[in-house]
């Protein structure tokens, strides 16, 4: 059978363990570290060609049939999101090399950023919910303790509030999948799309179809689920959260998206319009709550929380157009956030903080961070020829050709209020003086204290830490930049996994083995 | 803290849940145990000590960090899917071999086994790491 | 026996959001795990509860005896139950590293201290 759909999983776990046992070499826990995501990178290529070429592949674990076993399942839509992964896994591992601090990677930086890869490729490959459930936890718990690294005061409060709403997620994603194994005997999507299309009463399914959505909203940080994001998301170091804005929150879009187009479609006169309703809201709110924020890393986490929205937006409407459009933008805000909060790691690294008043100057300082942000950044907005201008395109074509005004006109407004608050960063931190005076070069955090002993400790820059700082920069603006230009090919590659998932007769096949 | 009693239970408590811990172990593939359940038997043994002598002591019989533990219980884990992965076959298929022995009869051993006993350690890492946090107030390395 | 266990998961949930409503940290965490204690109790009813054999296939039979149990809620049971163990447990750290980090386990005020 095929190998190639579990390698993206088994090569993080091998990456994980061999750091984890040379925990005591920081050194070699970089070359590790940084290998294995560019092996993990090229697996992922590897994968998709296979994929775009060959058609869905299917690995059964441990040669049990399904719906019996657990199969692992790569149509084009994993094979996408299992290359963002490893993108964004190779630009944050090299940039961890530099930004993390010793301690931190002393306790087990690297294993758990393996961990949390490997979690996350899981949730993407896997073809059973209740696997599901277990690749979202290997995820959440990787997430958890790379959240309170350090031990930093701040990080607690953020911390709790983060884990909390998740195990709720959690336990609302169980007692969904209870439901659904009692309505139907099955958890295998496949299984799950076949029994449930012959299914004559839907009232239980729409039950459980409910409860995965506020799960998995939860995890994606839909509105009314936001809040505990831009609580928790700031607190940690950048690399962290760049981590977490590119990956975790992209899985739950990827789990509503997928179970929301070939499992739960039963019904779709109910959930469109409450899919429709619930992105524009997200998109309004967040964004409004970013325009608010004067504080780098929190105003990004409100963008998190906003560009969710549209991809939410192409569930609705729900044509090929539409899911294809969601698809790329997932693909595209992942990297434009996680290229966005390298550069503020780095500004705060520079200057010791991210508050937008006190910054400034820093256009004058470093030309090429500020050129590097605002690349990313007006991708971001969705200005040509940058990746997100294709992607909030297509979605508004799909609306329009599917007659949804209202979401197209609160899409285009939020289009415009998200170029607002980046011009703002961009006019307080990059363009304007520095107020009061120009600071000295390398601000150096305070010294450990005996209240506090673990003030972040970095090493000075040198040449090389600053080559690890901006190389991954450069890759994930050079990624957003190609995406643009190369926009047709990839959306061809996005029409064709949003092909399969509203026709999911061909992923039934390939995974059950049978003509349903 | 002179807990004599936890001290004294210690002492013999402690190898019995080791070995205890081993038999669920190994009957895990046709009875109720497994790698998890013994996993957990032998932390809570090791766990046991630490409360009654302190973890420093736990530490010491440990010989080693329990996050080595971890990983060094992932790796066996993981390898048990290599000889399936030789074969062509789907990672993770199971196999067993039946060498006979003298007096004791066929003996089972076999992948699932081999992954069970990675799942072993992987446990008892994972929880001395979670319990020696708990214990060492202020041990600041951890967290 | 159905309804029961229904009201029993029931009650076992409404009692774990009653304590996560509570300020206190500890009481947190012991109402996240009444709430999982309920999906798996869900989790175990949607199986269909019944007096079966196991599902083993006897020595010399070549099918199994009917009825026989569901053995698939209690694989995911106990997988749930593994998975929150060690949440939980990482949990219980994090709570305690937090308290002793700000001197209280309250979360609003643990909020209000650091800003």
């Amino acid at each position: 059978m095929n190998v190639l759909v579990v390698l993206p999983i088994l090569i993080p776990l091998v990456s994980a363990v061999a750091t984890l046992l040379l925990r005591s070499s920081v050194r070699a826990q970089n070359v590790i570290g940084m290998t294995g995501s560019a092996l993990l990178l090229a697996a992922s290529i590897w994968l998709l060609t296979a994929v775009h070429d060959g058609g869905i592949l299917v690995q059964q674990l441990g040669g049990w049939k399904a719906p019996f076993g657990i199969s692992f399942v790569a149509d084009t839509f994993s094979a996408l999101m299992v290359l963002l992964t490893g993108v964004t896994g190779l630009a944050i591992a090299i940039y961890s090399a530099a930004a993390v601090d010793e301690p931190r990677r002393r306790f087990g930086y690297f294993p758990l950023l393996h961990i949390l890869l490997m979690g996350v490729n899981g949730a993407f490959l896997t073809g059973d919910m209740f696997n599901l459930y277990v690749w979202f936890e290997v995820m959440l718990i990787a997430s958890f303790v790379l959240l309170v690294l350090g031990g930093e005061r701040v990080q607690f409060a953020g911390a709790v509030k983060y884990v909390t709403v998740n195990l709720l997620a959690s336990m609302l994603f169980l007692i969904g999948a209870g439901v659904l194994y009692g309505k139907t005997g099955t958890l295998n999507f496949a299984d799950l799309a076949f029994k449930l299309s012959q299914t004559a009463n839907p009232e239980l399914v729409n039950t459980s179809a409910m409860l995965f959505l506020v799960a998995f909203g939860i995890k994606a940080a839909i509105f009314p689920f936001f809040f505990w994001l831009p609580d928790s998301y700031p607190v940690p170091p950048a690399a962290i959260t760049a981590l977490f804005a590119g990956l975790l929150t992209k899985v739950g879009v990827y789990a509503l998206l997928r179970t929301f187009s070939i499992i739960f479609v039963h019904d779709t006169g109910f959930t469109q319009p409450l899919f429709l309703v619930l992105a524009g809201v997200t998109m309004v709110v967040g964004v409004l709550g970013a325009v608010a924020q004067s504080e780098m890393k929190r105003l990004l986490s409100f963008h998190i929380v906003s560009q969710i929205g549209y991809a939410l937006m192409g569930l609705g409407i729900f044509t090929q157009l539409a899911l294809s459009g969601a698809i790329y933008f997932t693909l595209h805000v992942a990297i434009a956030k996680a290229a966005l909060f390298l550069v503020v790691g780095y500004v705060a690294r520079k200057r010791g903080h991210t508050a937008l008043k006190q910054l400034g100057g820093l256009l004058r300082e470093s030309p090429v961070l500020a050129v590097l942000f605002l690349l990313a950044a007006l991708s971001l907005a969705g200005l040509p020829p940058f990746s997100g201008f294709f992607a909030k395109f297509t979605l508004v074509r799909a609306g329009l050709e599917s007659a949804d005004y209202v979401i197209v006109a609160v899409a285009l407004a939020v289009s415009m209020l998200t170029l607002f608050s980046m011009t703002k960063i961009w006019g307080e931190a990059f363009w304007k003086e520095t107020p009061g005076g120009v600071p000295s070069a390398d601000i150096l955090p305070p010294a450990p204290t005996v209240e506090n002993p673990l003030v972040t400790v970095y090493p000075t820059l040198t040449k090389a830490s600053m080559a690890l700082y901006f190389i991954p920069m450069f890759l994930l603006v050079a990624v957003t930049v190609i995406m643009g230009l190369a926009a047709e090919p990839i959306l061809q590659m996005t029409g064709q996994a949003a092909d399969q998932l509203l026709n999911p007769t061909l992923y039934i096949e390939s995974v059950l083995g049978v003509q349903p | 803290m002179s807990a004599v009693i936890l001290r004294i239970a210690t002492k013999y408590l402690s190898p019995v849940l080791l070995i205890v811990s081993l038999v669920l172990l190994l009957r895990g593939h046709n009875d109720p145990g497994g790698g998890f359940i013994g996993g957990l038997l032998a932390a809570s043994g090791l766990a046991l000590q630490a409360l009654a002598y302190g973890s420093a002591r736990a530490r010491r019989l440990l010989r080693y960090d329990p996050r080595t533990f971890i990983g060094g219980g992932l790796l066996l884990a993981l390898s048990s899917g290599i000889p399936a992965l030789l074969s062509g076959e789907p990672w993770l298929k199971g196999y067993w071999w039946k060498p006979e022995l003298p007096l004791l009869g066929a003996l089972p051993l076999g992948t699932p086994l081999w992954f069970d006993i990675g799942i072993y350690f992987t446990v008892i890492g994972f929880t001395l790491t979670i319990v020696f946090a708990l214990a060492e107030h202020d041990e600041r390395e951890e967290y | 026996m159905h309804l029961l266990i229904a009201i029993l998961s029931g009650v076992l949930f409404a009692a774990g959001v009653w304590l996560i409503l509570r300020r206190s940290l500890a009481r947190l965490v012991l109402g996240l795990i009444l709430i999982s204690h309920s999906a798996s109790l869900v989790i175990f009813t949607s199986g269909g509860l019944q007096h079966a054999e196991p599902p083993l296939v006897e020595k010399g039979a070549t099918a199994l005896q009917t009825p026989f149990a569901d053995p698939l809620p209690q694989a995911l049971i106990l997988t749930a139950i593994v998975i929150s163990f060690g949440l939980f447990a990482f949990f219980l750290v994090l709570i305690k590293r937090a308290h002793q980090e700000t001197g209280t386990d309250d979360i609003d005020a643990m909020s209000e201290v650091e800003s």
